[in-house]
């Protein structure tokens, strides 16, 4: 099968890369190996300090709505974190004391949420925290029954009127109401609706993986993806790499078998050790479809930081290219294959850095594909 | 220092890290909250299963094997996999005679073809249906699918030596569907084939692929039948390069992963030999093979990938084929469940999750409103038409139309 342009990863960085080409009237293909680092996303693009209209404009197109407002987002753990760029559901505050008196809603059994973290995080801001329960819906109230965000979310996009109503309910003279990010999984108008209804300020604070609005996020980017004419092969995984010279020619998936994917050009965005971008065991770390040189410490010893919150060296671990972000194999860059996202190792997760390199490099790329012919 | 290079577990079970991807795309969970989810069913369950048996749950057959938690988990783990194989090896309850009925596919076939029309003018009515519920918990309001009362290996038979006059020949694994149910879409593929230049055959007396035995916990007759294909397989030449077609993507997907990864029946051999139709059709096409279209055809498609042709990978093959037809308005639709699962959304306690778990893939085909649904699966055909009143069709019926 022939593209313009093959993609290895559908996360952020490969569905960014895979709308830019197909609105530029390119075909591609994505080939995806399981679900992605979306699922984990705070919903905040820390690193970008800017807006860039092209972003917003892609997102847009997807439905997918963004605001730019630079100030500090709250964490799941109750501190703030700078950040400009978020989806419209997360809150940004010019300053970390975004209100005098808040009430914190928590919901029973549910383990992914940290409320008492939470008032501890706000209480130091001098926000002054009350904690309230909500009450579960009766398909919840059973025990025994699993309660995660997907589960919760559901729910409350059917029932957010009996969660305004509680609220109201609830709520004395606080200026804000802090609620677990459990909404907006399908329907995405749901977070405003709790906004305009509860006579507060709103502020939605993240929870344990999945993240919701990440998941929302994922859903919307594949559909306006497939919109566009994009083939997206899901549960699929790229194998190898036929090689000329300095070009790859065409990759080699599991179900296609037989069938390659042959194009112009190659889009390595297939994420880090956690999406098996790049592989590992005792001995060396490496990428495994087109055999790309990674930049790691040969002594091993060097990996890991025993300190298990500091630092981690193993994530500065990637894939090595020319400035032009062509991966080097063997010290010589292919000329058609560009590397993006988080294969490119270097990311830092405590800052949040992940999704300004997958956007950043996924323009970069696609800018020069466009260029070529 | 030692060092083992690959996971040796069973369905890669000890890859799984816990990451709950699994359970955002896992469809009966959205709906049914007492069914345990895919990881907590799956590996988070099997490590406790390993240690002891008690703790296998009544709960996973809940599961309606589906594969989206297989298709969306990064680590490969074969999570749905895990939960069938506790409940063959660890369920050792009969199953109920419901379940014997709704999984005996090839059985209800033989039966019920003689006597087609008096069984489907009693099965349409509202009495029968009533009965049924109340006695064997079939929901009432299920559509049951119609029988035929010539089955396609008659009809094929009586061709046998026109389809022989074709220098290439294929096989064709047409399942209980085709042959009982649907001979028009068997006859469709003959059409097309035939207008490529390839005759059809017949496979030595196949049976159920068993994928409903599988659910219904009936492993051994699966096993049963899983042999025979396989032996079938191998005598038609699968393994000599005799390519085996198909139009069902749960066959499909039965004969080619479910025999070895859950039946322990070797079919290496033969593997690469089963394949959809759409694929072998497009491959046609894409090499330069040539059809003659009907001149003026337009038709408006919305396209749905079954569950189990997304596990296989594989509806790139039917889409690109659909699209390759001159007057098709294409649409592809989201991918998402349509709740049917084969035998699971007739029980009658799984019936409202069936179409709570449909709903927003019957909305979006509304929103579409295509002349026809296009699929590969035929539970997926018979949950759309009953819960939208859309037509569903299989690509290869559509291309057979648009051909002269």
């Amino acid at each position: 099968m022939r593209f313009d342009t093959v993609i290895i990863g559908g996360g952020l960085a490969g569905l960014v890369a895979g709308i830019s080409l197909q609105q530029a009237g390119r075909s591609t293909a994505i080939v995806s190996t399981g679900q992605n680092a979306l699922h984990f996303f705070s919903g905040s693009f820390e690193s970008m300090l800017e807006a860039p209209e092209r972003l917003t404009a892609l997102f847009a197109g997807a439905g997918i709505r963004v605001h730019y407002n630079p100030g500090f987002r709250l964490t799941p753990l109750g501190t703030f974190r700078e950040a400009a760029l978020s989806l419209e559901d997360i809150s940004l505050f010019p300053e970390a004391k975004f209100a005098d008196k808040a009430l914190i809603a928590c919901v029973p059994g549910y383990l992914d949420y940290f409320s008492a973290f939470l008032a501890e995080g706000l209480e130091k801001q001098g926000i002054q925290c009350r904690l309230c329960s909500l009450d579960l819906p009766e398909e919840l109230q059973d025990g025994s029954v699993e309660r995660r965000s997907v589960q919760l979310a559901r729910l409350v996009d059917r029932d957010w009127k009996k969660i305004v109503q509680q609220i109201r309910l609830m709520i004395k003279d606080e200026d804000a109401v802090v609620l677990p990010q459990l909404c907006g999984l399908q329907d995405a108008s749901v977070p405003e609706h709790l906004r305009q209804e509860i006579p507060a300020r709103v502020v939605f604070a993240g929870t344990m993986p999945p993240s919701i609005p990440g998941i929302r996020t994922q859903r919307l980017l594949k559909r306006r993806y497939e919109v566009l004419g994009g083939t997206y092969l899901s549960g699929d995984e790229a194998l190898e790499a036929q090689v000329e010279g300095n070009r790859i020619m065409s990759v080699r998936t599991r179900n296609l078998d037989v069938h390659a994917l042959e194009a112009s050009h190659f889009i390595l965005a297939s994420g880090s050790f956690f999406s098996k971008g790049l592989r590992s065991n005792p001995f060396r770390v490496w990428e495994p479809v087109f055999g790309a040189d990674v930049s790691y410490a040969e002594d091993r010893n060097a990996w890991y930081n025993p300190e298990f919150a500091g630092d981690q060296p193993y994530m500065q671990f990637g894939v090595k290219t020319d400035a032009a972000l062509h991966a080097l194999v063997g010290g010589s860059p292919r000329e058609n294959l560009y590397v993006i996202g988080s294969v490119l190792g270097g990311t830092r997760p405590e800052f949040g850095s992940g999704a300004g390199l997958a956007i950043r490099s996924a323009f970069a790329a696609v800018d020069q594909i466009l260029e070529s012919l | 220092m030692k060092h083992q290079e690959k996971t040796v577990s069973k369905h890669n079970f000890e890859e799984c890290m816990k990451c709950t991807v699994c359970t955002v795309y896992c469809p009966v969970l959205q709906v049914n909250p007492r069914y345990p989810g895919p990881k907590q069913a799956g590996p988070d369950g099997e490590r406790l299963r390993l240690k002891d048996p008690y703790f296998f749950h009544y709960a996973l057959k809940y599961c309606m094997n589906c594969k989206r938690c297989e298709v969306a988990c990064p680590s490969g783990v074969g999570v749905a996999e895990l939960i069938q194989s506790a409940r063959i090896k660890y369920d050792h309850s009969a199953p109920k005679l419901r379940d014997r009925i709704l999984a005996s596919t090839d059985l209800m076939g033989k039966l019920a073809r003689p006597v087609a029309p008096l069984v489907n003018g009693v099965t349409r009515l509202g009495l029968t249906r009533s009965v049924l519920d109340a006695t064997l918990q079939v929901d009432h309001r299920r559509v049951f699918p119609k029988y035929r009362g010539r089955s396609f290996e008659y009809l094929l038979k009586r061709r046998a030596r026109e389809q022989a006059m074709f220098l290439e020949q294929v096989a064709y694994f047409h399942g209980c569907y085709v042959n009982y149910n649907n001979p028009q879409l068997g006859l469709d593929l003959v059409k097309v084939l035939n207008a490529l230049g390839v005759g059809v055959q017949l496979l030595d007396k196949e049976k159920c692929c068993g994928i409903a035995m599988i659910t219904n916990g009936m492993s051994a007759q699966a096993r049963r039948n899983a042999e025979h294909n396989i032996s079938c397989l191998r005598k038609a030449g699968a393994a000599d390069g005799m390519k085996v077609l198909t139009t069902s993507s749960s066959c499909t997907m039965t004969l080619r992963d479910e025999y070895p990864n859950l039946l322990g029946v070797d079919n290496a051999d033969v593997r690469d030999a089963v394949q959809m139709a759409t694929r072998f059709v497009f491959e046609r096409l894409e090499a330069g093979a040539t059809l003659r279209f009907k001149p003026g055809y337009h038709k408006k498609v919305a396209y749905h990938v079954p569950c189990h042709m997304e596990r296989l990978g594989w509806g790139v093959f039917s889409e690109r084929m659909l699209r390759m037809i001159p007057g098709v308005e294409f649409t592809l639709l989201d991918s998402a469940c349509c709740g049917i699962a084969g035998t699971y959304g007739f029980k009658k306690e799984n019936y409202e999750a069936s179409q709570a778990i449909g709903e927003p893939l019957f909305e979006q085909i509304r929103a579409v409103d295509p002349e026809v649904v296009a699929c590969d699966c035929e539970t997926c055909k018979w949950q759309i038409e009953m819960s939208t009143g859309y037509r569903v069709e299989n690509p290869i019926s559509i291309l057979a139309d648009a051909i002269l």
